[in-house]
């Protein structure tokens, strides 16, 4: 079984953010960048599928900025066979993503592809299924559990009002919640094993893609802020305070 | 501009998302059409139909659709959709899981947790965690569109819309739905209470949670709990409130043992009034409390509760 794993750089998650003074974006000069912490988790599961003997070859796929090289290299650290990067300096909208993504579907003969549920930049939770709609393969979003039996996988998801767990057939996508696995540490040795691992590089268009996007981002705001509180000294002025003052009780 | 708004339901009764969802399509303004995909569900019909500004209903009653799966309810929406100018459902896991799914079918972008309609067009949704406030402009002729509830008051139930069947089946054998594990619980539901009591690492276990319930009891109010806790297996994961979990905006929000990581304030800043009880003074969660008590939380929680 073939295994494709979508990767993206980010930035680090202890990282605050601050919006540009110009509002066209958030100011990362200098910030820390990693992988997007869902998408390790669906590096890790597909480590896992290697190690059980289910799956032949894992490969790490990115669609970012020549950097983004650092964070393949992550998981081939982790234990992915190779990588690929689809280089663009644009920001790419997560249609023209899934377009990418199923053209190297397509073009690897892939089983099965593991994604992140939602990058912690633009929090749009959207890649893996369009990706799954435009190859007509079954989704099993926000995995807490994924396992394969029969020629099957049997995803559990996270779902509002607890889990749901679905039969999906193979070629089929699978994305990440928090709770599906613990990611390991790359190891020193194999940090220096995955220098010598292969990474292609590519561009949208030579997989005959167009990434033209319909939605524009107009301005970048910060949030409205809350202003400080007060601190009190026991729960009885908390309670007098919530019930005189803020009157919420 | 007419607008299908895909109604959020158990297939016995329509949830108060869907509700917040309408009053976003009115934002827009034009024609509002629920659709009401699942089994045995005309029950959920009926209630969609006296919702205020609701112009007709459109009932998918079939066995095909009973668990929501996106495989077969994509196809659906992706069908009605290509005739209206936006198509909205609620950012829930429901909503999440189908309409992206559904906008790929159509060939356009999906627009991920709006929290305000600048135009029929133009619409404002968080980044990085609620860090950041994009204003985004699609120039797709279909808009799909994920609502963030919380930021949309409930419409009102003044409607009596005529509700019509539809009859279109996408058959499909890719997926099956297996099992389903809900929480049962006699509070009220967390994204919608008005008041919200969550517990973090410093419970230290899933039984001192019973310090929350019994507060909880006294306020009638919905419990939560940070990733930290549900992560150390203290309580289960549909208890989470944070960026990638539940999203709750209640009148009162009351965090226990909570330090305040930006992920769990991106749940949970759009509060009223939010009240900290942490015992470490430097705590993060005390820069957007309104009320911060720097105390021990096994001292103050029974406190609490006999002081209620």
């Amino acid at each position: 079984m073939k295994v494709l794993v979508a990767i993206k750089r980010v930035v680090d998650a202890n990282v605050k953010v601050r919006v540009k003074a110009d509002g066209t974006g958030v100011d990362l000069t200098n910030a820390k960048m990693a992988i997007n912490p869902f998408c390790e988790i669906a590096v890790e599961e597909a480590i896992r599928l290697k190690e059980a003997g289910t799956a032949d070859e894992v490969i790490a796929v990115s669609i970012g900025p020549q950097s983004a090289q650092e964070q393949i290299r992550t998981a081939l650290a982790l234990g992915s066979d190779r990588g690929i990067l689809v280089q663009t300096e644009d920001q790419v909208e997560p249609l023209a993503v899934a377009k990418v993504l199923k053209a190297i579907v397509e073009k690897e003969g892939i089983d099965l592809v593991i994604l992140g549920k939602q990058s912690i930049d633009t929090d749009n939770n959207q890649v893996g299924q369009m990706l799954a709609a435009l190859c007509n393969m079954p989704q099993g979003t926000f995995a807490c559990k994924a396992e394969i039996k029969d020629g099957k996988i049997e995803v559990t998801r996270e779902i509002d009002g607890g889990e749901q767990t679905v039969q999906l057939s193979l070629p089929a996508v699978v994305t990440t919640d928090l709770r599906l696995n613990e990611p390991r540490y790359a190891s020193l040795p194999n940090i220096m094993k995955a220098k010598k691992k292969p990474i292609d590089t590519m561009t949208a268009a030579d997989l005959g893609v167009d990434m033209a996007s319909k939605l524009k981002t107009l301005s970048v705001a910060p949030p409205a802020e809350r202003s400080a509180g007060v601190i009190v000294e026991s729960v009885e002025e908390l309670v007098n305070k919530l019930k005189t003052e803020a009157k919420v009780i | 501009m007419s607008i299908l708004v895909i109604a959020e339901h158990d297939n016995a009764s329509l949830k108060g998302a869907t509700l917040s969802t309408i009053t976003a399509a009115q934002a827009i303004g034009g024609d509002i059409e629920v659709l009401v995909a699942g089994a045995g569900c005309q029950a959920v019909a009926d209630e969609a139909a006296k919702v205020t500004g609701v112009s007709k209903v459109l009932l998918a009653d079939n066995a095909a659709y009973e668990h929501q799966l996106p495989e077969a309810v994509a196809p659906l929406i992706a069908e009605l959709g290509k005739n209206y100018s936006h198509v909205l459902a609620p950012a829930t896991t429901t909503g999440k899981n189908v309409m992206p799914r559904a906008a790929a079918l159509l060939d356009v972008a999906q627009i991920s947790d709006i929290t305000q309609v600048e135009s029929a067009d133009t619409f404002v949704r968080p980044i990085y965690a609620g860090n950041a406030m994009a204003t985004v402009q699609s120039e797709d002729a279909v808009k799909v569109i994920t609502v963030r509830t919380t930021a949309f008051d409930e419409a009102g139930a003044e409607g009596s819309a005529a509700i019509e069947a539809c009859d279109f089946v996408a058959e499909q054998s890719i997926a099956s739905f297996v099992s389903e594990q809900l929480s049962k619980s006699e509070r009220p539901e967390l994204i919608s209470a008005s008041i919200v009591i969550s517990g973090g690492r410093g419970m230290q276990n899933g039984e001192n949670f019973a310090l929350l319930e019994k507060v909880a009891d006294k306020l009638g109010a919905a419990i939560g709990a940070s990733r930290a806790a549900v992560d150390a297996g203290f309580v289960p994961n549909d208890m989470q409130v944070g960026q990638t979990g539940k999203i709750v905006a209640p009148d009162l929000y009351v965090a226990v043992g909570i330090s305040g990581a930006i992920q769990h304030l991106a749940g949970m800043k759009d509060s009223k009034v939010i009240v900290a009880i942490n015992k470490d003074e430097e705590a993060p969660i005390f820069q957007v409390a309104d009320y911060g008590l720097v105390a021990d939380l096994f001292k103050v929680m029974p406190e609490l509760e006999a002081a209620l």
